[in-house]
């Protein structure tokens, strides 16, 4: 196990495992799972660099930072960190983008773990097609493996009327094609891949497509942002799970007439925000389980689940 | 007898007839189209709130005073992009009473998140 027994008891005694088939060839432990193949990793998302309102939040320019902090105090360290779009939030003129990315890319600079991984959101990349999330952060979609788990990074962002498109659905079927239908996948996204909510734009508008893709395959998990706020949701087996974000929360599905930005609480400062750690364990059968454990801005003494 | 008979006939047709002149004028002033122009700018629809009779066709028309915008409703299933200089045409009619709420989903500048509004469809 590489979580500590501490972090590990927190996340067992506030709940919120998810147990998921994963591959089969894990080496299997005295206790009954694999220890070599175990892993942690960190989801951050929706962080707005550049975002200014203090009645939303008056501690824009430090609420990362702290996350960031916190991050680097976790006994466990994550094989690597994700950030999962709208990295930076959004603004019409491309000298202040650049100027605001590079800040946010200092900024992370600050996190022990050096493996970091990038999405792009619709504040990053909806104006200039991603052109220059890509001069900073790399690709906006993407493959990469990590201990026997496939991770796939879609982007449905960049075009224009928030969908993934024909060229990259495309890519992903071919990316899926060679693949064993047990296969692990973790797909990370910015926008959830089913209707959410539409008329919150809390969907993606060519997600079924994706997820039919997705379908065949017997142990996928879809990690997302831009909700700004915990979903949990199972889509046929395939379930999706949003988390936090690390500037302002917005309100739970329909539960507003409008998707306003919640106000800050100072009784409960914070409050809404913060980040995800996922833990990919081998369970008895030598297939992995996904644990995901919620943390806010701050420590306040263990995750939030 | 029968004479009487025919007029008050033929006066009763008349009248009947008239009643259904009546009455399909009526109906397809009823049937018309809802015909709604509807401009897009920088952020903002307007008007942003279009009110629709239910089950009858309306054509809503849309035209940018600025930039590219989009108009999509997602519970009514329409949608367009918006263009300067151009009118934009959705047709739909609509079956059930209801609010139903659109929104831009085309990123057009800093306050697009804003850009929204409501058709009321009314019985
Ligand atoms: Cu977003
Ligand atoms: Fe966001």
């Amino acid at each position: 196990m590489i979580i500590s027994r501490r972090d590990f008891l927190k996340v067992a005694g506030v709940g919120g495992a998810v147990f998921l088939m994963g591959p089969r060839n894990l080496a299997e432990a005295a206790d009954g799972h694999s220890t070599q193949d175990d892993f942690f990793f960190v989801q951050m998302s929706d962080t707005h660099w550049g975002f200014n309102d203090p009645k939303i939040n008056p501690d824009s320019q430090g609420t990362l930072k702290k996350a960031i902090a916190y991050v680097n105090s976790l006994e466990t360290q994550p094989d690597f960190i994700a950030f999962t779009g709208d990295l930076t939030h959004n603004t019409e003129d491309p000298g202040e983008r650049r100027k605001r990315m590079a800040e946010f890319r200092d900024i992370i600079s600050e996190l022990k773990v050096k493996n970091i991984k990038f999405l792009p959101g619709e504040h990053d990349a909806s104006f200039d097609k991603g052109e220059a999330f890509q001069e900073f952060f790399g690709k906006t979609h993407y493959i990469f493996d990590h201990k026997g788990v496939h991770f796939i990074a879609i982007d449905n962002v960049s075009e224009k009327t928030s969908t993934i498109g024909d060229a990259q659905l495309q890519w992903l079927s071919e990316i899926l094609k060679p693949l064993d239908k047990e296969s692990p996948i973790v797909v990370l996204t910015h926008r959830p891949l089913f209707d959410l909510l539409p008329k919150w734009d809390w969907w993606t508008q060519d997600g079924a497509k994706a997820m039919e893709l997705l379908m065949p395959f017997k142990n996928v998990i879809v990690l997302y942002g831009h909700i700004h706020q915990e979903n949990h949701h199972v889509a046929g087996h395939i379930p999706l799970y949003s988390a936090r974000g690390l500037m302002y929360p917005l309100p739970a599905p329909a539960s507003l007439p409008k998707r306003i930005q919640l106000p800050w609480d100072p009784a409960d400062p914070y409050k809404g925000m913060g980040f995800r750690g996922v833990e990919a364990r081998a369970g008895k059968t030598g297939n992995p389980e996904y644990q995901l454990t919620g943390y806010s801005v701050i420590n306040k003494g263990g995750g939030y689940r | 007898m029968r004479s009487v008979s025919g007029e008050r006939s033929a006066g009763g047709l008349i009248i009947i007839l008239f009643l259904i002149c009546l009455a399909v004028d009526v109906f397809a002033a009823d049937q018309a189209e809802q015909i709604i122009r509807i401009t897009a700018k920088k952020f903002e629809y307007s008007p942003n709130e279009i009110r629709l009779k239910k089950g009858v066709p309306a054509v809503l028309e849309f035209t940018s005073l600025d930039r590219l915008h989009g108009f999509i409703c997602p519970d009514l299933d329409i949608r367009t992009d918006i263009n300067p200089g151009k009118v934009s045409t959705v047709r739909l009619v609509p079956q059930k009473a209801g609010t139903y709420d659109f929104h831009c989903d085309i990123f057009c500048g800093e306050g697009h998140e804003d850009m929204a509004g409501t058709i009321i469809v009314e019985e």
